[in-house]
């Protein structure tokens, strides 16, 4: 084991961690053992990996509470051991590697078990390098182990989306990902420079967290250190203007991966920017807050809309992400606006709604990624208008994915809903900044977030409807079938972590309410001081309370009374017959609705946001094709010219290389000459 | 026994929205048929359609799944449960704490979704037509919705309807002019949402105008009666939320029968008065093409959010 302590061994929740993930490390090893062997590797490795999800999942709800502890491992190089430390921020979000992770690994030993172009023990090694090297981000207490960790983390998560390597458009998403990765990577290790450095006024080697929390920073070495992590974080989260890596690479990768990269992985993103912003830095300024806030709306809003007029399942699942770390984004935007005017019983709420989202996020995200998964192995098929009638081939996902739709709907009683009415109450709590100017802003932004969640409902009735309702688009969808076992049980884990997390959303707060008391210093008092498990009342049941319990009950009883007065009253003959055609005969399956048909409100309406080429045929035309092209203007508007620019310069570096050895040599003899004249 | 006497007064609330919205309906029809000087069939007639479609046989689908079976039970117990949350007789009812007007609009978000994917699961030109078209306005209300009623939470610093109600109607008498704004945008997303004229026809079945109608076709004999029944507890649902913001006198405080008395006699004026009104408005104007919704809820969406900012300025 590789925990040394010499105070207390053994007992404490952090070894008992790190013994799950030297468990998950052995388990991706013996991966290389059984290199070629599918049937060891799906259904003996990936459920063993899933119990050590299990397991991490309860040794975290258990010691989310406990006070922080800290290691040092003997690993890294002589003089510069990794530093872990383990307190209640870090804790939430391996909770929720766990919750994500149980489900996933589940579903993988089904999805890994078919047959398909690559080899399995690899896939199960880098699967849990990955998930190890998330965990380690999370644990990680000095700079050093972080950015290795992260690295790691960037590194198993793209041989994972190259996994099917011979397709030429995955080794390009592949390849931009690793791109934006590095970038990202780059600034959060700039980041880390500054916070070392500006104040490093006579402290030696001050790479560890513990010295840089201790470090006071002026606000321009503040500011800039916060403005990289923005950057570096949020080119990793998706946010605008650099999401663009994330509907290319997520699609791209095995379902599970892309399930694993949308609800942990962009979550590591969330973590680091937290853990900066509220933890490393001390103070907070009013403008960074209003800075994310505002990225995070318009990243959410412009997310929902592209994914409204996506035709591959995969990609719309991608965008909508998008569109849920802006609404993330916006929450932290506003618990840094709060935090810095010391409205801390504010910020604690808002960062509860946040971090509550992100939990909902991972659980409902990897659903329907794995939902999606399920439908593309059963029918080979993820464009959206080649699909349809599938409730009927698969019942078990369509039940499953369902559950899904509705959470990330927001619609009540599912979890999606609870962090929105979190983040809704604290929105309407706001108005009491002293800049009255910051009061008005409060009901355009909010105006902003119930747009973007109510453009959710329309697209999640797109994603859920093209695919499983209806009849078949093609042929072969009536030969598709269902989940098999482990896939069923990962889909059911997941599904029924949407269900409990949004009926009992106060025993969550609970959990959660120990990471609002380590970053802002104070934690939501009434919610865990009332006893009443049923009342979800964040600040006085006078202001708001809900209920989702009690909404489910009524709801089911009404149902139920509903049904058997039908029942007991009426007769209950049925007929079935050929559906009504409204008078035309000749109606065939192909005339349902497309992707490209239900998206084209968005598309008119919004309109200036997509750069759109179409192709319309004439009425008269005897064979006619239509074709509609949208594309995200970001490529157009910012990077084609960057990359343009680079090869302009690298032309003309070019110029300078001409292959000859004696120019070479003029070269160095005229760099001599000019430093001897300078010298 | 004050707890008692309020599950009771809830229980009648409850049968009340049961009862009361095939009349409103039946009575706006009514007017409508007035104002175009026709005799029309009367203020019952909703029931008797009612009670029609209940004995008629169930004609399905061949390729109808159980979520388009079960559709119909859950708007119907999605509407009953806006109706029973929403303070109509008094404010202190017990179930009033389940629900804040946020849950409200998500309850009548999640009725919407239901109703969309049971008229895509057929797979016919119109439901998927239809679909579309109600899940667009959808997105379009709802934000506008959730800003008209952020007006009087900021007011009145909650978003529980009943703390709102006392704000507003018992505690004191002001006018504000933010309500003003609030109160013009839930006329028109009370339109759009309950696809009456400007936005939809309640009683057309021409395919190029259809919304609500078409998510309808495959519907027959019990589960259309219930989806009929459920539509108009929704608008009745918006006509008591209407009152609730905006004429809130009259809605009692205790559980005294008196105030119980007073508050019934003064919903039905209320009802009958909105009715009227409603059947004004669906006459004088006619129906807008499809292309014109958008900015018509645009509209409706900037006229609640500077509702709001007019709260900010003037009032805060």
């Amino acid at each position: 084991m590789g925990f040394f302590n010499p105070d207390m061994a053994g007992i404490l929740p952090i070894s008992i961690i790190l013994d799950i993930l030297v468990y998950w490390l052995v388990i991706g090893f013996s991966g290389l053992i059984f290199i070629r062997n599918r049937k060891i590797v799906s259904q003996v490795l990936f459920p063993l990996g899933a119990l050590g999800g299990i397991a991490l999942l309860s040794i975290t709800a258990f010691s989310i509470t406990h006070s922080p502890t800290s290691a040092i491992l003997p690993l890294g190089l002589p003089d510069l051991p990794f530093h872990i430390r383990l307190d209640a921020l870090s804790t939430f979000f391996l909770f929720l590697l766990g919750i994500s992770s149980t489900g996933i690994c589940f579903f993988s030993s089904g999805y890994f078990s078919r047959d398909g172009n690559f080899s399995p023990g690899l896939v199960c090694l880098q699967f849990h390098l990955f998930l190890v090297s998330m965990a380690f981000v999370f644990l990680a207490d000095d700079a050093y182990l972080f950015m290795i960790a992260w690295e790691t983390m960037a590194m198993s998560s793209y041989f994972l989306v190259v996994t099917d390597h011979k397709v030429p458009e995955i080794r390009k998403a592949g390849y931009i990902y690793l791109l934006m990765a590095h970038i990202s990577a780059t600034a959060v290790l700039l980041c880390f420079g500054v916070l070392q450095k500006a104040g490093l006024q006579g402290i030696g080697g001050s790479y560890t967290f513990d010295m840089m929390r201790h470090l006071n920073l002026d606000n321009f070495w503040a500011t800039t250190a916060f403005l990289l992590a923005l950057f570096g974080f949020g080119a990793k989260a998706g946010l605008l203007p650099v999401h663009v890596w994330l509907p290319e690479a997520h699609p791209a990768a095995p379902s599970p991966v892309s399930a694993l990269m949308s609800g942990v992985m962009l979550k590591t993103a969330i973590y680091g920017f937290l853990r900066v912003t509220f933890d490393l830095l001390h103070l907070q300024i009013w403008w960074w807050g209003i800075l994310v806030l505002t990225l995070g709306l318009i990243t959410a809003f412009f997310g929902v809309i592209f994914s409204a007029v996506q035709n591959d399942m995969k990609r719309l699942l991608a965008y909508s992400s998008i569109e849920n770390i802006g609404i993330i984004m916006s929450g932290i935007g506003l618990t840094i606006t709060f935090q810095s005017y010391h409205m801390q019983a504010l910020a604690s709420l808002a960062l509860i709604a946040t971090l509550y989202h992100c939990l909902n996020h991972a659980c409902f995200k990897s659903l329907l990624f794995l939902a999606t998964g399920s439908v593309l192995h059963a029918t080979e098929e993820r464009n959206l208008g080649k699909l349809g009638g599938l409730i009927h081939r698969m019942p078990w996902v369509a039940v499953l994915a369902l559950i899904g739709t509705l959470a990330i709907a927001g619609l009540p009683p599912l979890n999606g809903f609870v962090s929105e009415w979190l983040l809704l109450q604290t929105f309407l709590l706001t108005a009491g900044f002293p800049q009255p100017y910051l009061n008005m802003l409060v009901p355009v932004a909010a105006a902003g977030l119930v747009l973007a969640t109510a453009l959710a409902a329309y697209v999640m009735v797109k994603f859920y409807a093209l695919i499983f309702l209806g009849q078949p688009r093609e042929k072969k969808l009536l030969e598709a079938k269902d989940a098999n076992y482990w896939e069923r049980l990962g889909l059911s884990w997941l599904a029924s972590c949407c269900v409990l997390l949004g009926l009992f959303p106060v025993e969550v707060i609970k959990l959660l309410n120990a990471v609002p008391g380590l970053l802002i210093g104070q934690a939501l008092g009434k919610v865990t001081s009332q006893t009443n498990w049923l009342f979800l009342t964040p600040i006085s049941p006078d202001r708001a309370s809900y209920s989702p319990m009690l909404f489910f009950s009524a709801t089911t009883i009404i149902i139920l009374i509903t049904f058997l007065g039908v029942r007991l009253f009426y007769h209950g003959r049925v007929r079935r017959t050929t559906a009504w055609g409204c008078g035309y005969p000749m109606q065939t399956f192909r005339m349902q609705e497309t992707a490209e048909s239900f998206g084209q409100p968005i598309r008119t309406i919004f309109s200036p946001f997509f750069r759109m080429r179409s192709e319309l045929p004439s009425p008269s035309d005897p064979a006619p094709h239509y074709h509609n092209i949208t594309e995200d203007r970001f490529w157009y508007v910012l990077y084609f010219p960057i990359g343009r620019f680079i090869r302009f310069l690298s032309n003309l570096f070019g110029r300078i290389q001409q292959g000859r050895i004696s120019i070479y040599l003029l070269y160095s003899f005229l760099t001599l000459i000019l430093l001897l004249l300078l010298i | 026994m004050t707890n008692l006497y309020g599950f009771i007064f809830q229980f009648i609330q409850l049968i009340m929205t049961l009862v009361l919205s095939p009349l409103l309906l039946g009575w706006i029809n009514q007017c409508r048929y007035w104002l175009q000087n026709r005799q029309g069939p009367g203020v019952f007639q909703p029931y008797r359609q009612l009670v029609k479609l209940f004995c008629k046989d169930a004609v399905l689908a061949d390729n109808a799944s159980p979520l388009f079976r079960m559709t119909p039970y859950f708007l119907f117990a999605c509407m009953c449960l806006a109706g029973t949350i929403v303070p109509v007789l008094a404010t202190n009812l017990p179930f009033a704490s389940v629900a804040d007007v946020i849950v409200l609009v998500g309850i009548f978000a999640l009725a919407r979704v239901f109703l969309a994917l049971a008229a895509m699961d057929i797979g016919t030109g119109f439901g998927n037509l239809g679909a579309r078209r109600e899940m667009m306005i959808g997105f379009l209300a709802e934000p506008a919705l959730l800003m008209v009623l952020f007006t009087p939470a900021f007011i009145s610093h909650s978003t529980a309807l009943t703390t709102i109600v006392d704000t507003l109607s018992h505690t004191r008498f002001i006018i504000y002019p933010s309500m003003a704004f609030a109160m013009a945008s839930y006329l028109m997303v009370l339109l759009a949402e309950n696809s009456r004229i400007p936005v939809d026809n309640p009683s057309t079945h021409l395919e190029l105008t259809m919304i609500h109608e078409a998510m309808l076709l495959e519907y027959s004999a019990r589960h259309l009666a219930l989806v009929e029944w459920a539509s108009s507890i929704k608008l009745y649902d918006y006509f008591v939320i209407g009152f609730a913001l905006f004429v809130p006198w009259g809605i009692a405080s205790g559980n005294h029968l008196s105030s119980m008395l007073l508050a019934f006699l003064a919903l039905f004026i209320k009802l009958a008065f909105a009715g009227f009104g409603l059947a004004i408005v669906e006459t004088l104007s006619a129906k807008m093409r499809i292309f014109r919704v958008p900015e018509f809820l645009g509209t409706a969406f900037m006229l609640a959010v500077l509702g709001t900012l007019t709260h900010f300025l003037l009032e805060a």
